[in-house]
């Protein structure tokens, strides 16, 4: 393996747990809600998994955790601001600090311990493609996941008709209602789909990125996922681009500093952060596209009316 | 009028006996930690976490303690540690060292509550203390161990923040490293934080990938030593024992122990002994502990545990002269041993890094 693949390899596993958050969240801000608690979704699947894969013995059945947990934690988002109708922003921190908060309890019989690492699956004949091969097609489960994700998610909103009526939801519920679409249910799906997405990308942080548990090992990913939601105004090729883009800045700041490159440290450790500013800034520009993209009832409760 | 003279006289009577039972100390005492990361950090904070339930045990119902965890450093340190004088701690460890403005600041407005905080240099109030422990002492153990064992003379250093006490471990790991091989090369990243164990993972593969096949750290969690142990490298364990994520891995580690100093503190709090000082301690007394020196020929063996031995017994400081600074321009002559209060500023590379120091 050559200097370039491993880069880009480091660069791989950075950005996967930040699509893949991000491309469950784009589902959900899609059908017009907003969970600002990813964090909290994302640190409660790495604890899960980590958990789990201690128990079992078995790193898979961890991931499976993962997954699980976030949908757990999903659903209880999705009680509060979809049937009790209670406040998406302040549910979505509160969900947060609650994730943080009982991760740290749950884990802390597993502070010290080594974890079990998930194995990558190598594509038989794929995988010996020079270059490309080793990157793409030898690598763990849940990278392959999170690339079926965007694709997945890409076609569903734009080509099937369940995602025609999960966008009319997010732009207009009650017109949505009013057609006879049962807006509560597909939106209980979606913020479903979002937990079950966070929590796979904690999964990935305490089983593939670095196989242990130690509280607060999220480190405001969760925050950067809600980020390229916005960054991809909602469209999933672009949330790949941003994760991808904002995982190569990370790096590249890295790698510039163990070449002994002379500019400031704290300069090249802000640049993924300016990037992100930048990109924004040049997609606002248009604001017609951007309206287009934005789902009209974001954030807005919904009560039906009898 | 008698009978004010006689109350007066109880009065004096009484204050006489307070005072002496004020200056004999307390029955009970509150003791309350700030923490930067989280206690399951396996690193600093989980160090500091340990030295608490190490005094707990000690001093039993006599002690009361309470922790903040994941403080963030600044303006919202300030609202913790107030938060906590308010509450009635008697004693206040602040540990990290951007809590030190906050720390005097809410001193000043809290006079009888004590206040210590670890790892700065400002005691702008008789209620301030500072400690510390001469981590770069192990720090030197741990270059020279690098320089035997590198295949390729070099090592990766992942660093956190451009402060005093990080820079003397880097030019500290350099001397020791000089000491043995002169033309040893360092790689030093600054990943702006104390604790993200994806950012320090990702220092080290890239470290690693640039060609070094040593690693050792100055940030809090346990991610390097793994990723080392996935390539097949080596690497030093930071602030607890992290043998058990490298099992082949781990050369050794600088482990902090803060439980002695802690026990002796609010002691001296509850016998009413305490007074403003400025703690430095190193190995001599127990402050810095070397795990054990594990995968590695006995030759470097020895060599540590002589190194080890006289940094101990006072015989070896790292920082004696000569010693060059980065730009060639002589520091220490000859002979001569950089003072505490020049080491607790230190701002400058020694001669030999390959890296510009953020300033």
């Amino acid at each position: 393996m050559d200097m370039t693949q491993a880069i880009i390899l480091t660069i791989m596993t950075a950005a996967t747990p930040l699509l893949l958050a991000a491309i469950g969240e784009l589902v959900v801000e899609r059908s017009g809600v907003l969970n600002l608690g990813v964090e909290g979704m994302m640190i409660m699947g790495a604890v899960a998994a980590f958990a789990i894969a201690q128990l079992t013995g078995s790193a898979g059945l961890g991931a499976l955790g993962g997954l699980l947990a976030g949908i757990l934690f999903s659903l209880l988002f999705g009680f509060l601001t979809l049937t009790l109708v209670a406040n998406q922003v302040a549910t979505g921190l509160a969900l947060t600090i609650l994730g943080l908060g009982l991760s740290g309890m749950i884990g802390e019989a597993f502070i010290g311990l080594p974890g079990l690492k998930l194995a990558a699956i190598e594509i038989p004949f794929l995988s010996d493609i020079p270059f490309f091969g080793r990157l793409l097609f030898a690598q763990d489960p849940i990278f392959y996941i999170s690339i079926i994700a965007v694709i997945g998610v890409n076609w569903f909103l734009f080509r099937s008709r369940a995602g025609l009526r999960l966008r009319a939801i997010g732009d207009s519920h009650t017109s949505a209602h009013a057609l006879g679409v049962n807006v509560v249910r597909t939106r209980y799906l979606a913020v479903m789909f979002g937990g079950a997405c966070a929590g796979l990308a904690g999964a990935h942080l305490s089983i593939v990125y670095t196989p242990q548990w130690v509280e607060n090992m999220t480190a405001g990913r969760g925050w950067i996922a809600l980020a390229l939601v916005v960054f991809a105004s909602w469209r999933p090729g672009r949330a790949l681009v941003g994760a991808y883009l904002f995982g190569a800045v990370s790096i590249g700041q890295l790698f510039a500093q163990s070449r002994g490159i002379g500019i400031p440290s704290q300069f090249l450790s802000a640049l993924p952060y300016l990037a992100t500013i930048a990109v924004l800034v040049i997609i606002s520009l248009n604001r017609r596209m951007t309206l287009i993209n934005t789902p009209a009832s974001l954030g807005k409760p919904f009560v039906p009316e009898r | 009028m008698k009978k004010t003279l006689l109350s007066l006289a109880a009065a004096t009577a009484l204050a006489g006996i307070a005072a002496p039972a004020q200056a004999a100390g307390m029955d009970k005492v509150k003791a309350c930690f700030v923490y930067v990361g989280p206690v399951g950090d396996f690193g600093w904070s989980y160090q500091h976490d340990q030295g608490r339930k190490y005094a707990e045990e000690k001093l039993g119902d006599k002690l009361e303690t309470a922790y903040l965890e994941s403080v963030p450093e600044g303006a919202d340190s300030e609202r913790a540690i107030e938060r906590f004088a308010r509450s009635g701690c008697n004693i206040i460890f602040t540990t990290s060292f951007g809590y030190m403005d906050p720390t005097n600041k809410v001193a000043k407005d809290f006079p009888d509550v004590k206040f210590e905080h670890a790892t700065g240099y400002k005691t702008e109030h008789p209620n301030v203390a500072t400690y510390d422990s001469k981590f770069f002492q192990g720090r030197y153990v741990i270059g020279q161990i690098a320089a035997k064992m590198s295949e390729t003379g070099s090592a990766g250093y992942i660093a956190s923040f451009p402060i005093p006490e990080v820079v003397q471990g880097i030019n500290s790991f350099m001397l020791g490293a000089q000491s043995i091989d002169p033309d040893f090369k360092l790689k030093v990243v600054w990943v702006n934080t104390w604790f993200d164990p994806g950012k320090e993972a990702d220092a080290a593969k890239v470290l690693l990938d640039g060609g070094v096949d040593i690693l050792t750290q100055h940030t809090d969690s346990t991610a390097p030593m793994q990723v080392a142990a996935e390539r097949g490298a080596h690497a030093f364990g930071q602030a607890s024992d992290m043998i058990a994520f490298g099992p082949e891995t781990q050369l050794t580690a600088i482990i902090d122990d803060w439980g002695p100093y802690y026990y002796e503190r609010i002691k001296a709090v509850l016998e009413g002994t305490w007074e403003q000082s400025r703690t430095w301690d190193g190995m001599a007394e127990g402050h810095v502990v070397m795990a054990p020196y594990t995968n590695m020929p006995d030759d470097v063996k020895a060599m540590a545990e002589e190194t080890e031995a006289k940094i101990t017994s006072g015989e070896l400081h790292p920082f004696t002269g000569p010693i060059m600074k980065q730009d060639g321009t002589e520091w220490l002559a000859d002979g001569e041993v950089a003072e505490d209060g020049e080491l607790a500023g230190l701002n400058f590379y020694v001669k030999g890094i390959d890296d510009q120091l953020p300033q």
